[in-house]
Order: C-alpha cells, then sequence, then structure tokens
C-alpha cells in the first residue's frame, strides 16, 4: 500500500524535475521580454541605485533557486492532495489520478489568478500598490481553492443520484460560477504605463503561463508514472512471494 | 489464475485502495504548512527575506517572482 510519508517524497522530487524544466522554458520564453521590459524601465525612470544582483545572476541561478522551491513546494503539497484523491475517484489509477489532480490544480491555482491578475514583467506595476495586488492576488487565489473545494462537495454528495459524469459537470459548474462572481466583483488593476509594447506584455504573460503548464504537467505525468511503477513493483513482489 | 486473466485482458483491473484519512491528516498538514512557507520565501514582497538578508535575495530571485506570475513592482 502507499504510505503518505513516500508520497510526500516522490512529490518533492517530481517537483525538483518540474523546477528544472519550468526553469529551462522561463529562461528561453521569459527572459526575452524581461530583458525588454526592464530596458524600457531604464529610458522611461530617473536612474536609480544599480541592484545588489546581476541581471545575469538574475536570469539564471536566481531563476533556478525559484522555479526550484516553487517546483519542491508545489511537489509536497500536490503528492498530499494525490494522496487524498487516490483511490477515492471511483476506479481511477494512479495515473489518471495524478492527470486530474493536475488540471484542478493548474486551473485553480494557476489559471484562474492568471485571467484576473496576469503576470506583469518588471516595470508594469506601481510601488505604492504593491501591498494591495499582493492582497488581491492571494484572496483570488484562496477564493478558487474553496470553489474547488465547494465542487468536490457537490460532485461526491450527488454522485450517488445523478452518475459520476453529471454530478462532475454540476461540480465544475459550481466552480466557474464562483469564480466568475469573484471575477467581476474583485477590482480589476490596470497599471500598465503609457508607452510599453503590447506586444512584450503579452509575450511576457504567455510565458509565465507556459511556465505554468511545465510545472503542473509535469508534476501530474511524474508522480502517476512513479507511483504506478511502485505499485507495479509491488503487485509483482506481493504474487511471488 | 494471474496467467489466465493477463493472456485475456492487457492488466487486470485492480481496485485501487485509499489511504485512511486518519493516517492522512498529520502529512496533509505537514505538506500545507510547508507549501505556504516556502511559496512565502518567494511570493510575498520582501518576505522574510527581507529580515534575514535585506533585499538581496528578494533581488535574488526576482525573475522567478515575475515569471511565476506573484504582483510584484
Ligand atoms: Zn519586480
Amino acid at each position: 500500500m502507499l504510505s503518505p510519508r513516500s508520497l510526500l517524497i516522490r512529490g518533492m522530487l517530481v517537483g525538483l524535475a518540474a523546477g528544472v524544466l519550468a526553469f529551462v522554458f522561463a529562461y528561453l520564453v521569459g527572459e526575452g521580454p524581461i530583458d525588454a521590459a526592464i530596458a524600457f524601465e531604464e529610458a522611461h525612470s530617473p536612474p536609480g541605485e544599480p541592484g545588489s544582483v546581476t541581471r545575469t545572476v538574475q536570469s539564471t541561478v536566481g531563476l533556478l533557486t525559484a522555479t526550484l522551491i516553487y517546483g519542491v513546494a508545489l511537489g509536497g503539497i500536490f503528492s498530499m492532495v494525490f494522496a487524498a484523491a487516490y483511490g477515492r475517484l471511483g476506479r481511477l489509477g494512479p495515473r489518471a489520478t495524478a492527470a486530474l489532480v493536475a488540471l484542478a490544480g493548474f486551473v485553480t491555482v494557476a489559471f484562474v489568478p492568471w485571467l484576473k491578475y496576469p503576470a506583469n514583467p518588471p516595470a508594469t506595476g506601481s510601488e505604492d500598490s504593491i501591498g494591495r495586488r499582493t492582497s488581491l492576488y492571494f484572496l483570488l487565489l484562496v477564493i478558487a481553492l474553496a470553489a474547488l473545494a465547494l465542487a468536490v462537495y457537490i460532485g461526491r454528495a450527488r454522485v450517488g443520484r445523478l452518475g459520476l459524469w453529471n454530478a462532475s459537470i454540476l461540480g465544475a459548474g459550481a466552480f466557474v460560477a464562483v469564480v466568475v462572481v469573484a471575477h467581476v466583483l474583485l477590482p480589476t488593476i490596470e497599471e500598465i504605463p503609457e508607452g510599453f509594447s503590447p506586444l512584450v506584455l503579452w509575450n511576457f504573460r504567455l510565458a509565465s503561463l507556459g511556465t505554468q503548464v511545465v510545472v503542473w504537467t509535469t508534476l501530474g505525468l511524474g508522480l502517476g508514472a512513479l507511483v504506478e511503477r511502485t505499485l507495479r513493483r509491488e503487485a509483482v513482489l506481493t504474487a511471488s512471494a | 489464475m494471474s496467467s489466465i486473466s493477463s493472456s485475456a485482458t492487457p492488466s487486470p483491473a485492480v481496485q485501487p485502495v485509499a489511504i485512511p484519512w486518519r493516517a492522512l491528516q498529520p502529512w496533509l498538514l505537514f505538506g500545507a504548512v510547508l507549501a505556504i512557507a516556502l511559496l512565502y520565501f518567494v511570493g510575498t514582497e520582501q518576505g522574510v527575506f527581507h529580515l534575514i538578508g535585506g533585499s538581496g535575495v528578494h533581488e535574488f530571485v526576482h525573475d522567478g517572482r515575475h515569471l511565476l506570475g506573484f504582483p510584484c513592482h
């Protein structure tokens, strides 16, 4: 049988791999727009004090450190959610369970916040509003997580009467309804400075979303494959014993 | 028995066994605390790093903050 401890370790290992792949993607696709944004910043603002960290370090070791911490943290919690979901989603095996949990995680943690408060390149946000923007971002994240919990609750409560397919649609509908209401009610932030290239902004936001796709795809496929392999080995050992 | 069923179907359907909630609870808590702590380091403005190492660490992971979607400057 699977133990939570072994799942946590596997989740963090897969998260490490997700962090490495996220770094590769972010470095290749995201650093171009960041450099363009910093060039805009330097051309349009009075020269400030030079940063304590060089751009080369920021775009390589710094970026890798951030994606690794992010990947391992997310991999850890992802494996715990997987541990709770596995065996409770009908007959779904480890690979399908991990893929489904990763899809739900991507939509809830990455895509829904991105739709309302998309990632911004450097130089596009005001220093004064950072506290408010951070609060709103995490508020929407919490609302999305609550909407997911509601969807799971509704789906599980109705699966007996409606069947798996229709109960799932009902749960997903509840999730979308809560998210749409939150998107309408929460304030919109528009601080992009005059003259900032829309193409740079678009490319940066796509790079950010793409990085999340890389992270969650690696988590879902990676953990599913690892657990599947472990269970197969155990089955062989049990059969031969 | 297993040889017969495996020749008939590619792989025998095994009912997945759930981990009991009681065994899961401390690990779910641990995973949540771990994730929140680590995300806090990268994701929030300055965060604890500001207290530990000034703005140096904030600058160090700065590209990641922006690309991972956290609000920044
Ligand atoms: Zn910034």
